[in-house]
Parts: structure tokens; C-alpha cells; sequence
């Protein structure tokens, strides 16, 4: 069997609302080669988690698949059986979420939820306790042998992720789905949690999803970022190609948007506020908020174009974002 | 030049662990959270002061304390000339008036059923502040002032974005004309691109208003963004406090260093410079001598017993570390 990784292929998913429906995720299409990190970054709204969600079918109704296909494994997952399903996840697809609390059981010990997660059932009690043990070091828990008998609410944010991520190493899965995983930690925890997911994922040569709405989270974990806005990927581009060129008005508005820490140059915030998702049209989402927006921009659809080698961009003036905007940006960066 | 506006001296706040009947039995001590353990500090007037610390290092303590919203336990709190401190409920109301709070979701502080014009009203009432003619004219400047529309009086928070509900919380700490704004991780709640209109916000009204703030934030590109000076906070304590520019450009303590290793950067590619392990020590069962030696890479013998003070490195520049150096 090729192994293609994880293909995500014209993806919709809606919520009907007593207001209407509300188009979560409009068209989405990106892939996972295998050992490849990519991020899916957004304001909240833009569908970042709602495709994470849509991939492991872990919607929560009534939000439900429209349209598109997931590919993995030669399948599609969208056709498969809830039975089917249970077979993928965990092994071939796994999830961390951005609150541990909510993924482990509160009344197990940390033993017994890291231990269930080991394949083979025909080893000993002590072989897999030492396994446990092993798996809690490798991901930088402390006295990994005396936490072995803890609840989860014992453990801090950044230790319970940290077991998360071990329970991760034991079910050695495809691709790993990451939603928000550091969102909730302080950043002197959130660098070390970030450090381990990126080690992870080479030592298991493991495809990565990183779903965040920090653009400094990013860069320094993924090779390729896809930049979402009102449930559509905007702009797709090797991490530093992004950073370095980016080619969608939004990107240069998100990459405008956040302070330095290094020098202490104005913002450039992005006006308005992000669309309604019910009744949107064919148009440009983001054209009522884009400086460089004229009429033709209401005319859709506008299609994910290419801009150069492995960059897309879904901007018909993307070959003007390179030069006006983002020139200013680069020029306050450099 | 004038003298400071605020000036803190060894405040200290603890909150007292629940003892259970166990507990008294059996003799245990009692035991306390030591949320904010002998801060002293300064702010001139129209100056910011950006407080930075991790989930529990104190910070949203000490702005409580600052605001009498929590009654310290030991140390003073100098409004101008006046210990607030010391003073009782009653005699603490007109300063009430001269210092106002911006909160991180002001959704949770803004009654669901009260149009923001109403509550707006309510707030100037209160204070009687202008007559009730003129009242209804100064909600519309008010929300002129912080980027609303007049029409948006008559709505109700739920109808609001997040960003718009933070520019109504601002609005109505403004309300009353304070010359002291504490806010506490006003833009930690809202996305990128709101979080940048709302900081511009802020600079704007600091400069139009001649505001002196406490800007308290977790976040240090933020900090820098906003503040004049900044006082980073470790476990109740301040480890290093020095004018923005200078701590960025030559931070001494490691603490901080550390906080500026482990923000992911937009701009520059990532650097790094003092990477720390583990997690912050308890609050109740601080460590002896320096906090931060647990986890500190300079630490010496002497770190494990004895408690840095702050000591003053550069001109404005003070530094509680044994092994910081000028």
C-alpha cells in the first residue's frame, strides 16, 4: 500500500441554526504527507477546528459533513461505519485536544490510561509498568515512576498534556491532529510542550495537523502553514515562504496584528470584524475588511490560485499583495 | 518633576488555605497562598506600568489590592498622599471615582438585560456625574470616544463581538473620568486582529486622556507594545523592573530572559537564550531563599538560601538576582 498521508479533499461542513445555516467549513482542501507538520491558522470562526473535528468525524451535531472527502489509508473517512471508525482513531489518527482534562479520565490513574493505550496484551504487569515509566520520561514528566499512581487533576495543565502526548508515543499513530494544544499553558510551558510535539513527530515520523491561532506558534514547529478565514483556506505556503512573502491581504493583516517583542514598531491591526458565517456569498470574505478590496472582489468565486512553486493564494490582486502591503510589513520586520 | 502617583511599599497578600478539623487535630500549621509577598513599586503620573508574570505569579492580585478590591495584609498603597490601604469602605469612595478597572471578558461584569446605554447611565448616576439632561450626551461621547456607534446604546451586550464588549467595558471604566486605569489582560480573550485594535485603543486614550495605567498581562509583546515601564513577577514577588526599553534590550534577571526565549516570534526567526525546566513552585510552600532556584540555570549554592533583593543595576533598572550583573 502507498502511503499518500492524510488528504483532505473539498470539505463542508455546516450547522443548520434556527437563523440559517452557518457554512463552518466551505471547501477546504490541503494534505498531510506522511511525516509532514502542517498548521491550519485562524481567528476563532475560521473553521480551523471545526475541520480538525470533521477529519476524526468527532463533529459535535448538528454540525455535520456536507461535502469533500478525507482520504487516509486508501479510504475515504467520510463513508466509513462508526465501527470502522473506532479502528482508525487513536492508531492511524490521533487527537490532542486543547484541554487535557477533558480527554482523560479523571477517576483512572495516569498508569492505567498511558498503559491501555500500549499495543499487545501478552506482556506482564511489571514489562508494561516499566514501558509506562519509559513513555513518561521520554516525554519530560519528573519522577515519571512516582506519578504513576496519580489522578489527572493532581498533575498541572502542562503535565497533563505532557501524558497526553505519552499516550500519543504509545499508540504511535499516522498523523497526530493537535488542536490548540498549548492554548491553555503559560508560554515558559507552552515552549517546552512545543519543543516535545515537534520531537515527537520526527522521532515517529508522524504526520502532524497543529491547529492554533498563534502565528509564533507556527513558525516554529510546521513545514507548511494553511492560513483559514470564514471557513476557507486563504492562503497555503511553506512556513517560511509565508512569513517571508505572504500573498493573501488576511496573512499581512494577521502578521500586522502582533506585537514584537524585539522592537517596538507600530500595529498595523486588520478593521472591522469577521463575517457572519450564515448567507454568506460567493464573493471574498474578507474584501468588506481589505484595504486593497475594489468590486471585483464581490464576484466569486475566487478560486485558491497558485502564486509560486507550492504557494496558493485565494486573492484575484494576490500578485499586488507581494508589492504594496506587504513591502510595508517586510520593511518593519527587516 | 511631580511625584509618583502610585507608590507601593512591601505590599503582601496571603489567602489562608481551609482548615479542615483534621488539620487542628493534628496540629498542622496553618497554611496560606502567598499571593502577593512584599511588592513595592512606583508609577509617575501618565506613566504605564506593564505587570508580566505566568497563571499565578500574583499579578491580577496585586492590581485587586492596588484598586481596594481585596484589603491587603500588610504594606502601603499611596494615592498621591493618601494610604488607601488604611482607609474604610466609606472614605475610600471618592477614590473609587479616580481609579477604574478593565477587566479580560467584560461580557461576565456587564448585566445581560441592561442596554449598554443603560448601564452606561447607571455608572454616571451613581457618581453623579452632570445632569441628568446631559447625561444621555455624554454615554454618546463615551462611546464616540472608544470607536462605538450612537446607535449602539440601545443594544444589549450579547448583540456585541468580543472586541466591541471589551471597547464598552473600556468605555464604561471611563465613565466616571479616572485618572488611574488598571487593566487586567484587557486583549488576552480576543483574536490577533482585535486584540490590535483594541491595544491601539488604549494608546490612543492614554495619550488624548493623559491616563496612568496598569497594564497587567501575561503576554510580553504586549507589554512592550503598551507600557513605559514593566515589573515582571515571579511567585508574589517582582524579579526585575526597569524601564521598557531597557529591559528588552538588556534583560538581566533570568526569570525574564527565560519569558522572552519562550515567546514564539512573528518577526524574527527563533532565537534562543535561557531555556528553563519544570514548572513554577507552589505558592503556599515557597522555596527557600531565591523563588526562582528550582528551576533557575545560574543558580548557586547561595540562591537556595538566601532571598535576592531588588538591587539597582542600571539607572531605573533593579534586578533580584545574586548573580545578575550590571
Amino acid at each position: 500500500m502507498t502511503d499518500a498521508g492524510l488528504e483532505v479533499q473539498h470539505l463542508r461542513v455546516e450547522i443548520p441554526t434556527r437563523r440559517g445555516v452557518v457554512q463552518a467549513v466551505r471547501d477546504v482542501t490541503f494534505a498531510v504527507p506522511p511525516g509532514e507538520a502542517v498548521a491550519l491558522v485562524g481567528e476563532s470562526g475560521s473553521g480551523k477546528s471545526m475541520t480538525c473535528r470533521a477529519i476524526v468525524r468527532l463533529l459535535h451535531p448538528p454540525a455535520r459533513i456536507t461535502g469533500g472527502a478525507i482520504r487516509f489509508q486508501g479510504r475515504d473517512l467520510v463513508s466509513l461505519s462508526e465501527r470502522e471508525l473506532e479502528h482508525i482513531r487513536g492508531t492511524g489518527i490521533a487527537m490532542v485536544f486543547q484541554d487535557p482534562m477533558s480527554a482523560l479520565n479523571p477517576v483512572l490513574t495516569i498508569e492505567r490510561q498511558v498503559a491501555e493505550a500500549l499495543p499487545g496484551t501478552r506482556t506482564s504487569a511489571a514489562e508494561r509498568r516499566q514501558r509506562v515509566v519509559e513513555l513518561l520520561r521520554q516525554v519530560g514528566i519528573p519522577d515519571a515512576a512516582r506519578r504513576l499512581r496519580a489522578y489527572p487533576h493532581q498533575l498541572s495543565g502542562g503535565q497533563r498534556q505532557r501524558v497526553m502526548l505519552a499516550i500519543v508515543l504509545a499508540r504511535r499513530p499516522t498523523v497526530l491532529l493537535a488542536d490548540e494544544p498549548t492554548t491553555a499553558l503559560d508560554v515558559t510551558i507552552q515552549a517546552q510542550i512545543l519543543k516535545e510535539l515537534g520531537r515527537l513527530q520526527r522521532q515517529l515520523s508522524m504526520g502532524l495537523v497543529l491547529v492554533t491561532h498563534d502565528l509564533g506558534v507556527v513558525r516554529q514547529t510546521v513545514h507548511r502553514v494553511a492560513v483559514m478565514y470564514a471557513g476557507q483556506v486563504v492562503e497555503l505556503a511553506p512556513t517560511e515562504e509565508l512569513f517571508a512573502r505572504p500573498r493573501h491581504p488576511y496573512t499581512v493583516g494577521l502578521i500586522g496584528s502582533v506585537p514584537s517583542v524585539d522592537r517596538n514598531t507600530p500595529l498595523t491591526p486588520i478593521p472591522g470584524t469577521p463575517p457572519d458565517l450564515i448567507g454568506l456569498g460567493d464573493g471574498c470574505a474578507f474584501a468588506p475588511r481589505c484595504p486593497m478590496a475594489s468590486a471585483e472582489c464581490l464576484q466569486g468565486p475566487i478560486p485558491l490560485d497558485v502564486v509560486a512553486p507550492g504557494h496558493w493564494s485565494r486573492c484575484i490582486k494576490a500578485h499586488l499583495v507581494g508589492r504594496t502591503q506587504s513591502a510595508g510589513a517586510a520593511a518593519q520586520r527587516s | 518633576m511631580p511625584g509618583p502617583l502610585l507608590s507601593v511599599r512591601n505590599l503582601v497578600k496571603h489567602f489562608p488555605l481551609p482548615r479542615s478539623p483534621l488539620d487542628v487535630l493534628r496540629r498542622r500549621p496553618p497554611e496560606a497562598v502567598h499571593a502577593v509577598d512584599g511588592v513595592s513599586f512606583d508609577v509617575a503620573r501618565g506613566r504605564t506600568l506593564g505587570l508580566v508574570g505566568e497563571s499565578g505569579c500574583g499579578k491580577s492580585t496585586l492590581g485587586r489590592c492596588l484598586l481596594r478590591l481585596y484589603r491587603p495584609d500588610e504594606g502601603e498603597v499611596w494615592f498621591e498622599s493618601v494610604d488607601l490601604a488604611q482607609l474604610d469602605e466609606r472614605a475610600l469612595l471618592p477614590y473609587r471615582k479616580r481609579m477604574q478597572v478593565v477587566l479580560q471578558d467584560p461580557y461576565s461584569s456587564l448585566d445581560p438585560r441592561q442596554s449598554v446605554g443603560g448601564a452606561l447611565l447607571e455608572v454616571l448616576a451613581v457618581h453623579r456625574i452632570g445632569t441628568p439632561a446631559d447625561r444621555s450626551e455624554r454615554v454618546a461621547r463615551l462611546l464616540a470616544q472608544v470607536g462605538l456607534r450612537p446607535v449602539d446604546a440601545r443594544k444589549h451586550p450579547g448583540e456585541f463581538s468580543g472586541g466591541q464588549r471589551q471597547r464598552i467595558g473600556i468605555a464604561r471604566a471611563l465613565a466616571v473620568g479616572p485618572e488611574l486605569l488598571v487593566a487586567d489582560e484587557p486583549v488576552s480573550a480576543l483574536d490577533v486582529s482585535i486584540q490590535a485594535q483594541i491595544l491601539d485603543l488604549l494608546l490612543d486614550l492614554r495619550s488624548s486622556l493623559g491616563l496612568t495605567m496598569i497594564f497587567i498581562s501575561h503576554d510580553l509583546r504586549v507589554v512592550r507594545y503598551l507600557s513605559d515601564e514593566v515589573a515582571v513577577m515571579y511567585l508574589g514577588k517582582i524579579v526585575e523592573n526597569a524601564p521598557v526599553a531597557g529591559l528588552f534590550a538588556r534583560p538581566r534577571h533570568p526569570y525574564t530572559l527565560a519569558l522572552l526565549s519562550a515567546i514564539p516570534e512573528v518577526g524574527d526567526s527563533p532565537k534562543a537564550m535561557v531555556e528553563i525546566q519544570g514548572e513554577p513552585s507552589s505558592a503556599v510552600h515557597v522555596p527557600t531563599g531565591c523563588r526562582f532556584h528550582p528551576r533557575c540555570p545560574w543558580k548557586v549554592e547561595r540562591c537556595t538560601h538566601e532571598v535576592p533583593q531588588l538591587r539597582e543595576l542600571a539607572p531605573g533598572h533593579r534586578v533580584a538576582c545574586h548573580e545578575a550583573t550590571a
